[in-house]
């Protein structure tokens, strides 16, 4: 009984030590990466830049985009990240304005499409590709209500789908906010709050995840999920009964980019990776995950991705979705939060 | 060393490494408890730079529409599900201790299953069951079950288990010469239920409720994962601190759920002394008598909630090996590839258990050599007590609020501890920290049962006190200890409420992976390693109650006389 109490007892501390971050003995350098990819990016990711950067080991820290935005701004008098990879641009503009990014322009960078790398001042971030908010429509659930397949954002406001809908919180969620955002822009803010406002009867929650609407559309759990293009394309290969479909007003979305941490302790490292990022073998493992891409050579068709997408993107003005960021989402919270859960 | 120099050793010495040990264990205690708890409350008091500013932030929390709103949202769902636990756990522990109803043993098993489940596992099951596409969504007569529906629900049968433990204790303490003079006085049974059953239980009934009451308001994964809309007070402690990190907000949260649960823990412990002085010596254990129709009734009725129970299990372990729900019903073990859905693939599963196995191993040496220290050294009182006292608070503070606690505790300005941020360790400590009460107490009583002529006689033959601990006390106790051990095992398995404040990249728990895959729309996954963590926990159980009756049942022989 004694001899297995010690040998737990030496396991346990086996454990203990190889947790701590100090005592692993070797070569490479951990490279903390704060990212709100999607969690099936993270391992293919992950071994990539560990191909491409042989001597950097990546730990991910990922959640939502709005939880690591939030985390970040937190941490700043004592950044815990090194590098920043695939959060939305919108978030990594507020990080630069508080002087909280690196100087550090990755040299493949000017071969990538103009409007996605960083083009005012210091020069801070690289974009990777594009996220958008597509409506996913559940069309085995919309027989059973005969609801017809809607073609503008106004089409959702009506009744027949009243309690039918799912969208991010955008608070928590990029594809939240930039959908969020992009009302507001094409429809200017009077009338996007107005829309947002008869949308809100609809709507049946807001998650806390861009996935989870498409998921939920996917599996009828809901019928429409305003949500992240690639998960409701994915969802649609495996089998759900779901269409992607882009409204005629155009749809939201931002760039996913990589930054290096101002005041990393592994700066050297991180910086390779950041340099690693603009790299067309880089664009290359983006394009299977994403529709559109920095590297204007690397061509995606990701399966059942709507055509339309790409052209229907509304004109995005980034520096004030960043600079607004904090009191749109005050607004949103005042207008829709903790009102009793429409049905 | 010789046995001379033992025997040499003045009596003087011992008393000292006594003394210098009970404070060892204070400063531990104060370390990992009470500190912690000081950093909530000063954390509440501040502002986002760390100035003071009173009570500010209690202001802006009642001036906020949407807080208050979770408030008694929280305070309506406990009040629910408490009306609704305690009677249908008093009738299944009725049935269980009280009536002739065969497999009384197998219905006790079953009440006790959620207790190896996280709590969210049964809300994923009521998705499957009840949710827009569940199998019998038509029960609810066109009603949601996401909101207040699903979340008492979920709690029920999450929180009976507890109640039901409670309750048949209580019921167990039955003094059965007072129901002989009411057969023999003629008295009708109704009477007898209302004037002697009843009124014998209303301790632990009122126990049970206020233990309900607290573990419902302070649950996150239930309402996380079918609250929908509906917020309440745990959530909004999760979307304060871990989403929008703002701490001194969080810190209110945590400060308002710890009122009703220190209330409940001063009530129970005047209940419990009363509860004392009911029973006498001379008692006798109540036999209950054949009635046929009592026990088809409590049968069916334990039926009934039996099958929610295992309904309750079943469906989400089933789910989690369904293809692609509810258009493809074929088998499948695709969820249980976690590297799909979960950046650390089945790393968080081993992790939960390393994290699981350190608790139960340094967890049950602190717990029963503090409990050793406490009870059978002579040690001045209130250094005793003192130690006493801080063991028994972590039964008056939520998980949750421990964990925020831990949080400020280790990422103050001035705080040594910063490096212990999402180190397995601070899981560790954390937990041990949580579950260390229930561990102190079972580690008391057994201490109690043991003779303190033990010592006595140790102390004469001038042997110290930690051979006797070693040689005598240990071997005795080893069934209690196993408790603990597995008490702790399983808790720190299924924990989350705590932990979700304090891990760190490479020391993420299952529990958190299921929220996260959760979050991100994976249910079937999330079902899965649910699976995984409740499979392992009944194991644990399983090998214990084996362990128990093959192994120390022999060693105990000579208990029985």
């Amino acid at each position: 009984m004694k001899s297995k109490f010690l040998v737990g007892v030496g396991l346990c501390l086996a454990a203990l030590i190889a947790s701590a971050p100090i005592a692993s003995a070797q070569t490479r350098t951990k490279v903390t990466a704060y990212t709100a990819l999607e969690n099936d990016q993270l391992q293919p990711f992950k071994a990539a830049i560990e191909a491409g950067v042989p001597d950097v080991e990546i730990v991910w820290v990922r959640d939502s985009t709005g939880v690591i935005t939030a985390r970040f701004l937190a941490e700043k008098d004592n950044p815990r990240a090194d590098l920043v990879i695939g959060l939305v641009a919108t978030s990594l503009l507020l990080f630069e304005k508080q002087n909280l990014l690196d100087e550090y322009k990755p040299k493949d960078s000017d071969k990538l499409r103009p409007g996605f790398r960083d083009t005012a001042g210091p020069y801070t971030w690289t974009g990777m590709d594009a996220i958008l908010a597509v409506v996913c429509f559940n069309t085995v659930e919309a027989k059973k209500d005969s609801a017809a397949a809607p073609v503008s954002w106004e089409d959702l406001t009506k009744p027949a789908f009243k309690g039918k809908i799912v969208m991010p919180h955008p608070a928590s969620s990029g594809t939240g906010y930039l959908q969020v955002a992009a009302w507001l822009q094409i429809m200017g803010e009077e009338k996007g709050w107005a829309f947002m406002d008869k949308l809100h009867e609809n709507i049946a929650v807001y998650t806390h995840s861009g996935s989870a609407p498409c998921v939920q559309a996917a599996k009828g759990e809901r019928m429409v999920g305003i949500g992240f293009d690639m998960r409701g394309a994915k969802e649609k290969t495996n089998g759900a009964p779901i269409d992607l479909i882009v409204p005629k007003e155009g749809v939201g979305w931002d760039l996913e980019a990589t930054a290096v941490v101002k005041g990393s302790k592994n700066l050297e490292a991180a910086r390779k990776v950041a340099e690693w990022s603009a790299t067309k073998a880089a664009n290359d493992l983006y394009g299977k995950y994403s529709a559109i891409v920095a590297h204007p050579d690397v061509k995606s068709a990701p399966p059942n991705y709507p055509a339309d997408a790409e052209a229907k993107l509304v004109k995005n003005d980034f520096a004030w979705m960043a600079n607004d960021r904090e009191r749109i989402l005050k607004e949103w919270v005042k207008r829709y939060e903790g009102k009793a859960a429409p049905k | 060393m010789s046995g001379d120099a033992r025997l040499r050793r003045p009596l003087i010495r011992e008393q000292t490494v006594a003394t210098l040990l009970v404070l060892a264990l204070i400063i531990v205690l104060v370390l990992i408890i009470a500190l912690p708890l000081w950093s909530l409350l000063s954390k509440s008091l501040q502002n986002a730079s760390g100035g003071y500013v009173g009570l500010a932030n209690f202001a802006t929390y009642f001036a906020t529409p949407s807080m208050v709103s979770a408030l008694f949202n929280s305070l309506g769902v406990a009040l629910m599900t408490t009306l609704l636990v305690v009677p249908l756990a008093f009738a299944y522990a009725y049935a269980l201790t009280r009536s002739r109803m065969p497999a009384k043993g197998v219905f006790m098993g079953i009440a006790l299953l959620p207790i190896f489940a996280p709590s969210l596992l049964g809300a994923i099951s009521l998705i499957y069951l009840f949710g827009n596409q569940g199998v019998l969504k038509g029960l609810l007569f066109g009603h949601s079950i996401y909101g207040p529906i699903g979340i008492v629900f979920a709690e029920v049968c999450y929180c009976f288990p507890h109640a039901v433990m409670i309750i048949a204790t209580g019921l167990r303490l039955a003094d059965g010469r007072l129901y002989e003079v009411a057969e023999a006085l003629g008295t009708k049974p109704t009477r007898v239920f209302f004037t002697i059953t009843l009124p014998g239980v209303r301790y632990a009934a009122i126990s049970a409720a206020f233990v309900v009451f607290t573990l419902v308001i302070t649950d996150f994964g239930i309402p996380k994962v079918i609250g929908g809309q509906f917020t309440v007070l745990a959530t909004d402690a999760y979307k304060q601190i871990v989403g929008q990190q703002n701490f001194e907000m969080g810190a209110v949260v945590g400060l308002i759920l710890l009122v009703p649960a220190v209330l409940a823990f001063f009530v129970d412990r005047q209940i419990q002394k009363r509860q004392v002085a009911l029973l006498s010596a001379r008692a006798v254990a109540y036999e209950p008598k054949p009635a046929p129709m009592r026990d088809a009734l409590l049968l069916a009725f334990s039926s009934v909630i039996g099958l929610v129970l295992v309904a309750m299990l079943g469906m989400a372990i089933w789910a989690s090996f369904i293809r692609y729900w509810p258009y493809n019903l074929s088998l499948t073990l695709a969820h249980y590839n976690f590297g799909e859905f979960e950046p650390g693939g089945w790393e968080p599963y081993l992790t939960s258990l390393a994290m699981a196995g350190c608790v139960a191993t340094f967890g049950t040496g602190l717990v029963f050599l503090g409990a050793y220290l406490v009870e059978k050294t002579k040690v001045p009182m209130p250094l005793r007590s003192l130690a006493h006292f801080l063991a028994m608070l972590p039964m008056a503070v939520p998980g949750l609020v421990l964990g925020l606690g831990y949080v400020f505790f280790i990422n103050a300005k001035s705080s040594p501890f910063g490096w212990l941020y999402g180190t397995l360790a601070v899981l560790v400590i954390n937990t041990i920290a949580h579950f260390y009460t229930v561990g102190h107490i079972t580690a008391t009583t057994a201490l109690k049962q043991i003779d303190g002529e033990f010592e006595a006689v140790s102390a004469s033959l001038k042997v110290p006190f930690w051979t006797t601990f070693r040689r005598v006390t240990v071997p005795i106790s080893m069934p209690a200890i196993l408790d603990i051990a597995v008490y702790m095992f399983v808790n720190a398995l299924t924990t989350i409420s705590a932990v979700v404040f304090l891990y760190g990249p490479s020391t993420k728990l299952a529990s958190i992976s299921i929220i996260h895959m959760d979050e991100s729309g994976a249910t079937a996954p999330a079902a899965a390693m649910a699976t995984c963590i409740v499979l392992t926990a009944i194991g644990a159980k399983t090998l214990h109650v084996v362990l128990d009756r093959l192994v120390f049942s022999r060693l105990q022989v000579w208990r029985k006389r």
